[in-house]
């Protein structure tokens, strides 16, 4: 039980801080936010004259903050730091996806410390802005960008793509069980990769059906879309659907739901969002890895975290919304796999190590 | 006979308009709980208060110079250039191959080839909507703003499946050779000892913005071209009466409004990113409308006009930054008003003035 | 003449009823003091001159403008028509020139349009049904309630018209320039609809310059000269010569300083010139005439008769068929090579008739406006892209002297110009290049007198330095007091051409209504 143990834990803790709804969610915001305006406005000041404030700051993707799944699990993770520490922190959602220097030239002029950005597509940004910054201290999730004062944090979606993607195949009837991801990138073919060895591993003869939103980031923001694939994926007789596609994955559980299938979220815990319609949801800790750099302040080392099922940095999610989906035996045989793979016995192929997947 | 004088539609007519959209945003603001004044403050500070906001504040409005230029260019022909978006797409294309096509000695050959490229992509760009106008009479507001979504797929097109590096994921051409670096703002004025905050991207591109004002008046004001394009452009049966052709000048009209447009790429792709990003436009080719309907269409209109949506964009996204309240989406509703009233409700303030004035008039004979 | 006095028969009110309406805008007198009574029953013909103030009156009726004083009484009731839709609930209908009709509708659609009486089409549209099928039986107005507009022809289009008053329930019906668009047949067609309407008690005012048209149809009718009504007549007691004498009338005479010309080589000549416009109708008749070197050919007519199509032609703004010869050279009509810019370099200065649509640029400067047309002349580069400002506002300002444009200022706009001047301008710019030919339309249209005179003896003058001129006028004054010959012209062709000695307006106004060899 050691896996779902801390996740039991983070969702009792983390239900007040998920909004059940979006309009309870932003009217709560609202009110937490007035005892901000003083800062805001001492903040201002503040940066006028040069002072520099140690605050660690928050750049969201594209995807936005309250996209149920990837940013705003990173949003989780910056407020149980603020709870936990009482210390405040910046934060703010790009515009454009020509703003990211600004973003991150603005936290760093501004002397927050550490910066920390989610999203790979920082990358480039990061590289450039980083050298002319060199005693503050970047955070980037998703990425490696090698450079003296950078913390790279990357995750093994693919382990824990394995272990939902063996749920999906043992659960599934019709032995056709669906992915949908966002945009088309490498990353989140991983994603798929491991999800299919783990479907492959419960069931030899299931069938995948996979399917990417688009090639833009507008992909990862796009329910509609993510709606459509899964009706058409349901269509062809799927009757599991995993999504890694950030804030369009919203659609894809939300037709899944609709569908009477099961769906299955991705970086958040996603099990909340339709009770008893999400299977599970294969988690990856941005959260914790975002409260852990907050924490650490500016005294973060540089260099590349490798977070994996070992490091309970992915996992999956099993609370009350879906414990009847999930029988006790099952959950043994997944806990198994997980002591498996962490033990060296299962490998699970990355994708992004040799750009292809071994199984499809 | 004009209804107001022109002091007063030059400069009261716009003032007004914006305080309008300001009082507005006021309440916006106000609405989501936060102090207006406040608000206010932090713009104007976030963008005028220190070398870094005036580092952003004229990098956007260097965007918004040479897109405002384009729109005005164009609108002395009576052509409604809605395209500055695309076309600046295609502008940022075609400096993107320019740069990374040479490993570049120096910034002072890649800065001129760029400029080119970027402004015969601009102009390609807009060629084909004024063909169609001038010789089909498809009408340009529909076809330019047809052409900013095939402009918009076109470029992730390229960018998805063929311009980006093997085994990288974001969508981004490679990052041009340092030789195709353009000098910025803080080693500029390195060069003659004044220091400056070397955050921002504000570069070279802006003294060409200012050249690209003064060249744009020439234009106009000057030359036969330009004596010729205002001509059709208040009058099409008296230009054609004096044996202009209509096909020509809304052809070149067009072909400099596009290349202007496109010449804002620069400051964007060659100036900041230095690589070919999914989104460098920034949506500066609308804001260019209502920098062009502020501005009246006269380059130091457009200078102001672009001045001020550069404070706008600067502090607005300082506002970002520093009220958290006022999140991403309320800086474009703010945005949007300014644009609304000093471009679409121009009318709307106008008439109240000019209605006043008559009324003044009257009382005075 | 005898006002009040046609109400018929006697005793009944007025169908409609005009006390003493004027109407000005600045300083243009529209409409001055009319007065006009017309009795339910009768069709009423209204003719005058284009900007006679027809067009006015009839505006004021149907609430496009209000009067700036006088009255109106519709059935003896006075009414206040300050907008359209309170003109039709004063039973007022309306066929306007151009017809107001979508087209991409129905008959019915169009008919039912903006009187749907509820939210619901259906009930309109039943009621529309059962009327039209009523009314087309009634007075000849047979259309198909289910044909799209625009499919229909002009004359069934015009029909829609009538039946969109009808169903309005107007008992007063206007009709301007009805059978412009019409062919004949059509319009047969129209009076007999109209005479139907009529015997049916409808009042129908009918504005026209087609003077034969008055004659068939109407039974009472006004004459209109510079905004005041200044006949009233009994059709049955005028002819069309009596009518064309009225509407032309005689204005103060201008006498200008005229020798005797003395004609040199031919400059202009036409052969068989022929105008299509883009409706495909035919504006101009294989026109031909010749102007020689000083003197001056007046095209007299009303307006509307292809004088505007025929100075197009020759001055390149139109493509044309048939001939046109500059000093025996044979010129292109159409295609590259025939436009304005060409036929200023063969040496042709072009007055327009409409000088705010085509000769000026009315947002522009004076010094601006000096140069259009020439701005790419060699005295006015400099270097091969930009514009010699200095040498043009120098320039600009001379010519402006010896015209004696008021103010003398190059850098006022032209608009802020008054009429006089603005034309002053025009003159200015085409009369001083020298040219060999120079074609000019109502030369002294919306002139005040003094400067009338002076355009007059530049125009003269210009004859006497041996340029060829050809004068387009609808003021028939202005004709006789300048041309050494004048031509008629009527629906397109010249119906006429006399010396100007052997003729008087009399004999012009018979041509000018049609009327082909009258008492020569």
């Amino acid at each position: 039980m050691a896996t779902v143990g801390p996740h039991l834990h983070f969702i009792k803790q983390g239900a007040r801080l998920t909004p059940r709804s979006k309009h309870e969610g932003t009217g709560r915001e609202l009110t937490m936010k007035t005892p901000q305006i003083l800062t805001a406005i001492l903040a201002t000041a503040g940066f006028i004259s040069g002072a520099a404030f140690a605050e660690p700051a928050l750049i969201y993707d594209m995807g936005g903050k309250f996209d149920k799944s990837f940013n705003e699990s990173a949003y989780t993770g910056a407020e149980r730091f603020k709870a936990a520490t009482g210390s405040g922190y910046r934060e703010i959602e790009l515009q454009s996806q020509a703003q990211r220097e600004q973003a991150i030239r603005r936290f760093a002029e501004a002397g927050n410390n550490p910066v920390v950005m989610t999203g790979f597509a920082f990358g480039s940004a990061l590289a450039k802005v980083a050298p002319e910054f060199p005693d503050t201290k970047f955070v980037i999730i998703d990425m490696v960008v090698d450079e003296p004062n950078v913390q790279s944090i990357v995750f093994k979606e693919h382990e824990g793509s394995f272990l939902v993607g063996y749920l999906a195949a043992e659960t599934s009837e019709s032995d056709v069980i669906g992915f949908v991801g966002g945009m088309d990138i490498p990353l989140i073919r991983r994603f798929a990769c491991g999800y299919v060895q783990g479907a492959k591993a419960a069931n030899p003869d299931v069938q995948v059906i996979q399917n990417m939103t688009g090639n833009e980031p507008t992909a990862w923001n796009d329910p509609v879309k993510g709606s459509e694939l899964t009706k058409a994926q349901v269509a062809a007789g799927a009757d599991v659907v995993y999504h890694a596609a950030g804030g369009t994955g919203v659609g894809v559980l939300q037709a899944a739901a609709d569908a009477g299938i099961l769906g299955i979220g991705v970086d958040a815990n996603q099990n909340h969002l339709h009770p008893g319609a999400v299977l599970t949801s294969m988690i990856k800790r941005v959260d914790v890895a975002v409260e852990e750099a907050f924490t650490q302040g500016s005294n973060i080392e540089p260099g590349i975290t490798v977070l994996g099922l070992a490091q309970d940095g992915v996992g999956y999610a099993l609370d009350e919304n879906n414990q009847s989906l999930i029988s006790d035996d099952m959950q043994a045989t997944i806990e198994n796999l997980r002591e498996q793979i962490i033990g060296g016995d299962i490998r699970v192929h990355d994708y992004v190590s040799d750009g292809s997947c071994p199984v499809s | 006979m004009t209804a107001i004088p022109r002091w007063a539609d030059v400069i009261l007519v716009p003032l007004l308009s914006l305080l309008l959209a300001f009082l507005l945003s006021g309440l916006v603001v106000l609405w989501i709980g936060e102090n207006p004044l406040t608000a206010l403050f932090i713009i104007v500070k976030g963008s005028v208060g220190s070398p870094y906001g005036w580092g952003y504040t004229l990098y956007y409005t260097t965007n918004f110079v040479f897109t405002g230029l384009a729109v005005a260019v164009a609108f002395h022909a009576k052509m409604f250039n809605i395209g500055g978006e695309g076309q600046a797409t295609l502008g940022g294309l075609g400096a993107a191959l320019v740069c990374l096509a040479v490993e570049w000695p120096h910034w002072l050959l890649a800065f001129p080839a760029a400029v080119i490229a970027a402004a015969l992509f601009g102009a390609a760009w807009a060629a084909v909507p004024a063909y169609l106008q001038a010789r089909r009479g498809s009408h340009i507001v529909i076809t330019t703003i047809m052409f900013n979504f095939i402009a918009f797929a076109l470029l992730v097109y390229l960018l998805v499946h063929v311009m980006k590096p093997p085994g990288q994921m974001a969508p981004e051409s490679r990052p041009f050779p340092p030789g195709a670096h353009l000098p910025t703002a803080h080693e500029m004025l390195a060069w003659i000892g004044i220091p400056f905050s070397k955050s921002p991207p504000l570069n070279v591109s802006f003294l060409l913005a200012l050249v690209a004002c003064v060249l744009v008046w020439l234009l106009i004001w000057r030359t036969r071209l330009g004596y010729e394009i205002r001509a059709f452009g208040h009058s099409e049966t008296a230009a054609v009466y004096a044996g202009i052709s209509p096909v020509r000048i809304i052809m070149l009209s067009m072909l400099i409004s596009g290349g202007l447009a496109g010449l804002m790429a620069v400051n964007t792709v060659a100036g900041e990113a230095e690589r070919l990003l999914i989104d460098s436009v920034q949506g500066a080719g609308f804001v260019g409308i209502a920098v062009a309907l502020m501005g009246r269409s006269h380059p130091i209109g457009v200078l102001c006009a672009a001045f001020l949506f550069g404070i706008l964009y600067q502090g607005g996204a300082e506002l970002e930054f520093e009220m958290p309240a006022v999140n991403r989406e309320m800086i474009v509703v703010i945005q949007a008003l300014v644009i609304l009233f000093a471009g679409a409700l121009d009318n709307m303030v106008r008439l109240p003035v000019e209605r006043l004035f008559a009324m003044v008039r009257r009382e005075a004979s | 003449m005898e006002n009040a006095a046609l109400a018929r028969p006697s005793g009944v009110a007025p169908a409609i009823e005009l006390r003493g309406i004027c109407k000005s805008f600045g300083p243009v007198r529209a409409n001055h003091d009319i007065s006009l009574s017309i009795a339910p029953g009768t069709v009423h013909g209204i003719v005058g001159e284009n900007g006679a103030g027809k067009s006015t009156l009839m505006s004021i009726l149907y609430g496009f403008y209000r009067a700036d004083a006088g009255e109106i009484r519709i059935h003896g009731q006075r009414t206040a028509i300050p907008n359209s839709q309170a003109a039709i609930r004063a039973g007022i209908g309306m066929v306007h020139q151009h017809f107001m009709l979508v087209h991409n509708f129905t008959v019915l659609e169009n008919v039912v349009l903006g009187a749907e009486d509820g939210p619901l089409l259906a009930p309109a549209l039943a009621n529309a049904r059962s009327l039209l099928t009523r009314l087309s039986e009634e007075y000849e107005l047979s259309v198909d309630p289910d044909a799209i507009i625009e499919n229909l022809s002009v004359g069934h289009q015009q029909r829609v018209e009538i039946l969109k008053a009808l169903f309005r329930q107007a008992d007063i019906l206007i009709l301007d320039e009805p059978t412009g668009v019409l062919t004949p047949a059509e319009a047969k067609h129209l009076f007999r609809i109209l005479r139907n309407l009529r015997d049916e008690g409808k009042c129908i005012i009918l504005i026209t310059h087609k003077l034969q048209e008055i004659l068939q149809v109407t039974d009472t009718v006004s004459v209109m000269r510079q905004g005041e009504m200044t006949a009233t007549v009994k059709t049955k007691d005028t002819s069309a010569d009596k009518l064309a004498q009225m509407m032309v009338g005689r204005k103060v005479l201008l006498r200008v300083d005229k020798t005797q010309s003395n004609p040199g080589d031919i400059v202009l000549e036409t052969r068989k010139l022929c105008v299509i416009d883009a409706h495909d109708v035919p504006r101009l008749k294989n026109v031909s005439l010749s102007v020689r070197r000083g003197e001056i050919l007046g095209i007299a007519g009303v307006a509307g008769n292809g004088q505007t199509e025929l100075l197009a032609a020759i001055g390149g703004m139109t493509p044309a068929s048939g001939e046109i010869h500059i000093k025996g050279q044979k010129i292109r009509l159409s295609g590259s090579g025939a436009d304005p810019r060409v036929r200023r370099q063969l040496g042709i200065a072009h007055v327009p008739e409409d000088r705010h649509r085509h000769a000026l640029v009315m947002e522009f400067h004076a010094w601006e406006n000096m140069v259009l047309g020439y701005h790419n002349h060699r005295s006015f580069r400099r270097g091969s892209w930009f514009m010699n400002t200095f040498v043009i506002r120098t320039d600009s300002m001379e010519r402006m002297r010896s015209f004696d444009v008021r103010p003398l200022l190059p850098e006022t706009i032209a608009r802020s110009f008054s009429g006089g001047n603005q034309q002053k301008i025009v003159l200015a710019r085409e009369f001083s290049r020298s040219p060999d030919l120079l074609i000019v339309g109502q030369p002294t249209r919306g002139v005040d007198i003094g400067a009338i005179e002076f355009i007059h003896q530049r125009i003269v003058d210009l004859r006497d330095a041996g340029v060829a001129v050809l004068l387009v006028s609808v003021e028939l004054d202005e004709i006789l007091s300048l041309a050494d010959r004048v031509a008629v012209m009527f629906d397109g062709s010249i119906i006429g051409e006399r010396d100007i000695k052997d003729t008087d307006e009399n004999e012009l106004g018979l041509l000018m209504a049609g009327i082909a060899g009258g008492p020569a």
